[in-house]
Formats: C-alpha cells, structure tokens, sequence
C-alpha cells in the first residue's frame, strides 16, 4: 500500500464526495426544520397551566437533552421495528434528529420570550390588548431577533452532528467516506476531505451566525457599531 | 424474556461498559479543561503568533465535527506513523475538540472579569503573571462554570461516539448485546437510562457543587 497522499484518488473519489455532501446538507436542512416545529410544541408544553404536564414534559426534555444522540438514534432505528413501524433510515435519522434538537430549540424560544422585558406585557395588559395580539404584535417581534443567534449556531450544530446518521446507514457525506475508504483500503484522503468538506461549509456558516448576532446587538442597542 | 432476566443476564455487560464510560469522561475532562485553560489564555494574547495559532486551532475543531476526528485519529494517524489505541485516540480527539469549545469558554470568563481589578492589581504593581494566578483566575470561576458544566455535560453525551472507533463502553455494549439478543428495547433502553442517571443524578449534582464552592470562595453565597 502506497503511503502519503495521493491526489489521482483524490480527484477520483470527488464526484462522490460531492454528491454525498448534498445528502448531508439535505439531511442537516429536514432535521433543523423538524427541530424548529417539535421545539415549538415542547415550548407550547411548558407553557401550559397545568403543573403535572409541565413537570412531565421538562422530565422529557431533560430526559432527551442528557442521553446521547447516538443511542436515541440506534434506539429508534431498532426498537421501533419491534411495534411493526418500519421506517426506512432516513426517516429514523431525521425523527432523532429533530426531537433531540427540538429539546435544545425549545430552550432557545424559552430564553427568548423570557428576554422580553415583563413591563411589555404589563402595557399591553393596560390597553386591554388580547394575549394573542399581544405575542402576534409585541412579544414575538421583540423576541425573534433574541433567538436568532441561538438558532443559528444549533443550524451549524445539526450539521456537524449529521455524521451520526451514518451509522444507521443514511448515505451522507461520512458514510460515503467510509464506503470510499473501505473498498479502496485508503481511509486517509476520504476522512481527510471530509473535514476540509465541513470546515469549509461550517465555518462561513459560524462566521454569518456571529454576523447577525452582531447585527441584532446593534439593532436592539445593545452594542453601538 | 422478562426485563429482569434480561438484566440478570447483560446487566454485568453493561455495568462493566459504564466504567469504561466513567473512565472516557474523566480522562477527557481533565485533557479538555487543560486546554481550554491553555488555548484560553493564549487567544487574549497580544502577541500575534500566539493568538494566531489559539484562534486556528479553536476554529479547526469546532468547525469540523466531533465524528471525523475521532475517525481521523484512529484510522489516519497511522498513515504518519502515529498509530494511538482506540482508547487513547477517543481521549484525545474529545479532549481537542471539548478543549476549542472550553477555550471560548474561558476567554469569555476572563474578558467578564471587570476592569477594575486589572487596573488594582496593576496598581499595586503586581507582575503579569501574578496578576492572572492571583487576581484574575479565581475570579473566572464563578463565571466560566454554568457553561462549563453545560459542555461537561455534553461531554458525556459525546462519549458515547469511542463506541464507534471500538472503545468497548456503554454504548459498545448495548449494540453488541443487541446484535446478539435482538431485544433492542431492553438493551438500548438501560443504556440510555444509565447514560441518563450518570448525568442527571452524578455529573450534574457535582457541577453544581464546584459552582457553590467557586461562588463560595469569591466570596459570593448566592446561586
């Protein structure tokens, strides 16, 4: 076996690679959506008056966020076969995913409808305002700029957490990799390219998240420019 | 087969594939708290070099993810000449990559602490360095450890991915036992509760405690 990079297998394996990195981008896409809508029903849960729901549903969600993705992943890919749900892999990867962020997302909203100052709701209570204009009209515009930042950096967090996904068999980018790296017995160019595949897509991404956290700052008058 | 034959029967298994876990955490904590203090520091540098080399580390391992490391470390090391065991290459690749994250950490813990205790101490004519040690680094602590303990905490989470470079642990474990048993509820579900337990009712409980102790010493009863 040859050692030391060889650049013919490089280019040979690129196409590949690149089709892969789609299927990541595709995978790490769906999962941050489904986590955008499942943390919205963990936050609607929290919110609720009722005391046992709320205990049980922050038990769930602090059940979720402490337990590793990797085992949520082989559990749901496993054992949901068992009750007769088959579900191809992608499925199962996605489901995992966007529960296990949307614990994480529902955080993110909580914070910021909490950085809302309380004198906001006072006033809208003082000018007899319905509670759902005032979250349609004053709460939620105040709030959104807060939760951006939060919700960008677990965007860059799903996509480097996509690799996971290979080990129930989703063909991204990392499955490819090692595909590629197995038939061939060369592991070093395929690993390789896939950091340089991440850091060139996640660190643009981090830098544009720290960009409109900035921004937001500004906007809100936090920092001046 | 009832859950508990189950358990009479794996349950060893799995006890056993928790030490190693245990041992994974605490190897990589110590490893990542080191650096981040280390790489912390050298990221407020002034000299450019320094801060250069803390800031394109910080980036390359918290741009890349956490998986392609430790695969990197295991399977491409050798291609140089390093070959590491599975348990060392896990140790270091989640030490490196928890070490980025806690470097941020406490560059962040550092600048929060307010300015006029650098001016005291230089004032009082303190050196550089006894400045940091005496002055500075005790009082990062009640700031850095509610982050610190959140990443700890995943930190853990994150041990479950040696499993995947064959650190025989926790995670190893219930997929072994399921690639035999096939009872995937039973043998991914411990898994998951003792993963739960460890965090819930030992990692976090002793975080807490570190954090009133630092707050504590700082002379800060509160929290």
């Amino acid at each position: 076996m040859e050692m030391g990079w060889r650049w013919d297998f490089t280019y040979e394996i690129l196409p590949q690679m690149a089709i892969a990195t789609l299927n990541t981008i595709l995978a790490a896409g769906v999962g941050y959506a489904i986590a955008l809508i499942v943390g919205l029903f963990f936050l609607l849960a929290q919110r609720t008056p009722s005391k046992i729901f709320n205990w049980v549903n922050r038990e769930i969600v602090e059940f979720i966020r402490s337990t590793p993705l990797l085992i949520q992943l082989f559990f749901v890919y496993f054992v949901l076969p068992q009750f007769g749900i088959t579900l191809s892999a992608w499925v199962c990867g996605m489901i995992t995913i966007g529960l296990h962020f949307g614990t994480y997302m529902s955080e993110v909203y909580r914070g910021a409808l909490e950085g809302v100052s309380k004198t906001q709701w006072e006033a809208c209570r003082a000018l007899n305002f319905s509670t759902i204009y005032t979250y349609r009209r004053i709460v939620l515009p105040q709030a959104f700029p807060i939760a951006i930042p939060g919700m960008g950096n677990y965007l860059v967090g799903i996509f480097k957490d996509t690799p996971l996904l290979s080990t129930i068999g989703v063909a991204e980018l990392f499955h490819a990799a090692t595909a590629v790296g197995g038939y061939n017995y060369r592991y070093l160019e395929p690993y390789t390219l896939v950091g340089i595949i991440f850091l060139t897509l996640s660190i643009p991404a981090a830098m544009w998240v720290r960009k409109l956290e900035r921004d937001v700052n500004i906007s809100q008058g936090k920092i001046k420019k | 087969m009832t859950y508990f034959e189950f358990l009479n029967e794996h349950g060893i298994t799995l006890l056993l594939g928790t030490v190693t876990t245990v041992k994974v955490l605490v190897c990589s904590m110590i490893l990542y708290v080191i650096i981040s203090m280390i790489f912390g520091l050298m990221r407020l540098s002034k000299n450019p070099v320094i801060q250069g080399t803390a800031t394109v580390y910080i980036e390359f391992f918290r741009g890349t993810s956490l998986l392609v490391q430790l695969f990197w470390a295991y399977y491409v090391l050798p291609f140089f000449g390093i070959s590491l065991e599975a348990f060392t290459a896990g140790v270091v690749a989640l030490g490196l990559n928890f070490g980025a994250y806690g470097a941020e950490i406490v560059r962040a813990g550092i600048l929060a602490v307010p300015k006029g205790q650098w001016e005291a101490a230089h004032s009082l004519n303190f050196t550089p360095a006894k400045r940091i040690k005496r002055i500075i680094i005790p009082q990062i602590f009640p700031i850095i450890l509610p982050p610190a303990a959140n990443l700890t905490v995943e930190l853990l989470k994150a041990t479950a991915l040696v499993a995947l470079v064959t650190v025989v642990d926790l995670t190893f474990e219930a997929k072994q036992i399921n690639s035999i048993t096939w009872l995937s509820a039973q043998c991914f579900g411990t898994a998951l509760l003792i993963y739960y337990i460890m965090a819930r009712f030992a990692l976090v409980p002793f975080l807490r405690w570190l954090e009133v102790l630092a707050a504590r010493k700082v002379g800060k009863e509160k929290i």
